[in-house]
């Protein structure tokens, strides 16, 4: 169990390639509608050649969405971040302003988006360019604008640890909680899609011109995508006051550094195998009790290897239901986590497990096969990984609400 | 093909930055990866880079790195076999 | 209960370990300075000179920091690393950006990530315990001894390296320290207003 009091999860938010909301999302997982496609975001040489998962909804037309009425338009990934935290706090039904109240946020890109539309007319001339593009260009920018959009004053974090980064900023708030120095905290990521990023994971050869198989022994690559996941976290005493079931508690989690290379995982996955053995100590779960594993799951053939080889060593006769949804969402960094938390979250509450688009073969060093169509089934632990650069490896598990059971 | 093993060196040293070695201390067939110069995947992508921009020769498949980036003769075999007219 | 057991930091082209001077030489660029910091430190660790900025003042600060406390008898899940800053990666983002107008550059790429250089330090060290970077306008006391405390007080933790390491253009500031839970070394109390006092203390020494 994680060290002190009991943590909750009160409600969910997202935003991503598949839907706008939870219900959406659920009915695309449902249904197997994938996100990805063609570039329309920005101009690119890749437009017809890289595959994207795009939120369907332009800077402008999030801003209407969210009825902001800032005179500067904050930067997408703000944005984004802004839609799936108000829903999650929607859902929790929760008077902020009543508790202790903490904004943990994850972010890779932050304002970059803006920085992108400056810099190449401040490139030509030093003297152009609008200045207040940049303002938001650091991470903690995003969060800051955030925390004013929801009203949280006592608390405000940002993490940065790549695509791990949500994970560890719902860590972070579960941490506070059970530890008592706060009540409630909003945790999750969001990061938009840019030149930046699609520019530069092009330049590492792993993204895949086609739609992405992940745990395919054809693999090919990732697809970048964007959004936003956050939850809502809350200690016992607001439980109490909420008197009504919530959605599920985080049981454990771990965090741990591959040590192997700044962005190729171990072969063996051995910073995976210690981040779930850490989630599974921490949650005194055997390795039987887990239900599904939410995967990492990239595309990428290092990644899968590395992670289908620790879960087969860690799991054995045992290997659970296991997915990848980024073959429905694409990879959206340092939003993934949070993203996939939703989906581990609402795996619990509908009591179903999420498809692994496009798979066809296993890949002859595992033989692990995930699943593949959406399924009903008996679920009260589930597992979520998420790995990134720099080594950062984070698994958590998040079970059933024991009111709900 | 003696004087492109030598800007070869030259500039790969340059390009992966480093720094502690002379183009004197790369052997022209010394192992470039693993156990010989001890350069990693990055390493084999900015050498994708290298070759582009400065002789115009463009590797499609990420795949066929090891074989042609095994050592600087290798490389200058390659960049004669494939460079543009 | 937690102790700081070393301190290193880096500004204005100074590097001390606990307070005393290891390397300062004020007159070059902040790049010919950290050369030059690397081989006063003479350190065999090729893979320095591909480092970004980032990278490198967090490692030659933890090599400082480390010279008289070395962690190589704790396991390597007991050693974990909470590091902060302003402005993430936003030098070396920066640079990247610029050099993307011909053809992006995948060594520089991978630094666009702040925690690349907790990254380095796990690979250098060998360090397998947790990792977190925090993005927060000025070094936060509370914030990372708080976190810090939280993670020694887990089962088998037994080191941190914690800190803050920043760089802009010019800018650098790095404040680093080593958080144990044996009592060595300087052997201070971990607390927030302890950590205040060595970081502001730094300014004025």
């Amino acid at each position: 169990m994680v060290r002190g009091q009991q943590v909750y999860v009160a409600g969910v938010g997202v935003i991503s390639a598949i839907g706008h909301t939870a219900g959406e999302t659920l009915h695309a997982l449902q249904q197997g509608t994938s996100g990805i496609g063609r570039l329309t975001l920005f101009p690119s040489a890749y437009q017809d050649t890289l595959p994207v998962g795009e939120v369907s909804l332009s800077n402008e037309a999030l801003t209407e969405r969210l009825d902001l009425r800032a005179h500067a338009v904050p930067p997408r990934t703000a944005l984004l971040g802004m839609v799936a935290a108000r829903q999650a706090v929607d859902q929790a039904g929760i008077a902020l302003a009543a508790w202790r109240c903490g904004l943990i946020s994850a972010t890779t890109v932050g304002g970059m988006d803006r920085t992108e539309s400056f810099f190449p007319a401040f490139l030509e001339d030093p003297g152009a360019g609008h200045l207040r593009d940049l303002v938001h260009h650091a991470c903690g920018n995003v969060t800051e604008l955030m925390a004013e959009d929801l009203g949280i004053h006592n608390f405000i974090s940002t993490i940065n640890t790549a695509c791990s980064s949500s994970v560890n900023a719902i860590m972070y708030g579960t941490r506070l909680i059970a530890q008592g120095m706060l009540d409630v905290v909003v945790a999750g990521g969001a990061d938009a899609l840019t030149k930046f990023t699609l520019n530069g994971f092009n330049s590492l050869k792993i993204l895949d011109s086609a739609p992405c198989r992940p745990f395919d022994a054809g693999r090919n690559g990732l697809n970048l995508g964007e959004g936003a996941g956050y939850v809502v976290l809350v200690s016992e005493r607001v439980r109490q006051q909420l008197q009504r079931p919530l959605l599920a508690t985080v049981a454990g989690f771990g965090n741990t550094n591959d040590a192997y290379h700044q962005t190729a995982s171990s072969p063996e996955g051995r910073g995976s195998y210690a981040a779930m053995t850490g989630a599974l100590t921490m949650a005194g779960l055997p390795v039987e009790a887990i239900d599904y594993i939410n995967l990492h799951g990239t595309g990428t053939v290092n990644n899968d290897l590395s992670e289908s080889t620790a879960i087969q060593r860690l799991f054995g006769e045992h290997v659970p239901a296991v997915s990848s949804t980024k073959a429905f969402t694409g990879h959206t960094l340092g939003a993934s986590g949070g993203i996939e938390a939703v989906f581990s979250v609402l795996a619990l509450t509908e009591q179903c497990i999420f498809p692994n688009l496009r798979f066809e073969q296993a890949m002859p060093e595992t033989g692990i096969v995930p699943q593949r169509t959406f399924a009903r089934a008996a679920v009260r632990h589930v597992m979520s990984n998420s790995f990134g650069f720099g080594g950062n490896c984070s698994s958590i598990i998040f079970s059933t609400s024991p009111a709900r059971a | 093909m003696e004087q492109l093993m030598a800007d070869l060196k030259r500039q790969i040293i340059e390009a992966l930055n480093l720094k502690h070695l002379t183009p004197a201390e790369i052997g022209d067939d010394q192992p470039l990866f693993g156990e010989g110069l001890g350069l990693d995947s990055i390493d084999a992508l900015e050498l994708i880079v290298l070759l582009q921009q400065q002789y115009k020769v463009k590797i499609e498949n990420p795949q066929d790195g090891p074989k042609i980036f095994r050592s600087v003769r290798t490389i200058a075999e390659f960049i004669t076999a494939h460079k543009p007219a | 209960m937690a102790f700081i057991t070393a301190t290193a930091s880096i500004r204005a082209q100074t590097l001390t370990r606990n307070g005393t001077i290891q390397y300062r030489d004020a007159s070059p660029a902040l790049p010919e300075f950290l050369q030059q910091a690397y081989t006063a430190l003479k350190i065999d660790y090729p893979k320095f000179y591909k480092m970004d900025t980032l990278s490198k003042l967090g490692f030659l600060a933890t090599e400082a920091l480390l010279a008289d406390s070395p962690l190589a008898g704790y396991p390597p899940e007991a050693v974990s690393l909470v590091l902060s800053n302003a402005h993430a990666s936003l030098d070396t983002d920066m640079q990247y950006l610029a050099a993307s107008r011909t053809q992006p550059s995948p060594a520089l790429f991978v630094y666009t990530l702040p925690n690349i250089v907790a990254g380095e330090l796990s690979i250098r060290h060998g360090w397998k315990g947790e990792n977190a970077f925090f993005i927060t306008p000025a070094f936060d006391a509370a914030q990372v001894a708080g976190y810090v405390a939280l993670i020694l007080a887990q089962p088998g933790a037994q080191a941190c390296v914690a800190g803050w390491v920043d760089v802009m253009g010019g800018h650098h500031d790095v404040f680093l320290y080593l958080a144990e839970n044996t009592r060595r070394g300087l052997a201070l109390a971990h607390t927030a207003e302890q950590l205040k006092t060595l970081y502001t203390g730094l300014w004025n020494s």
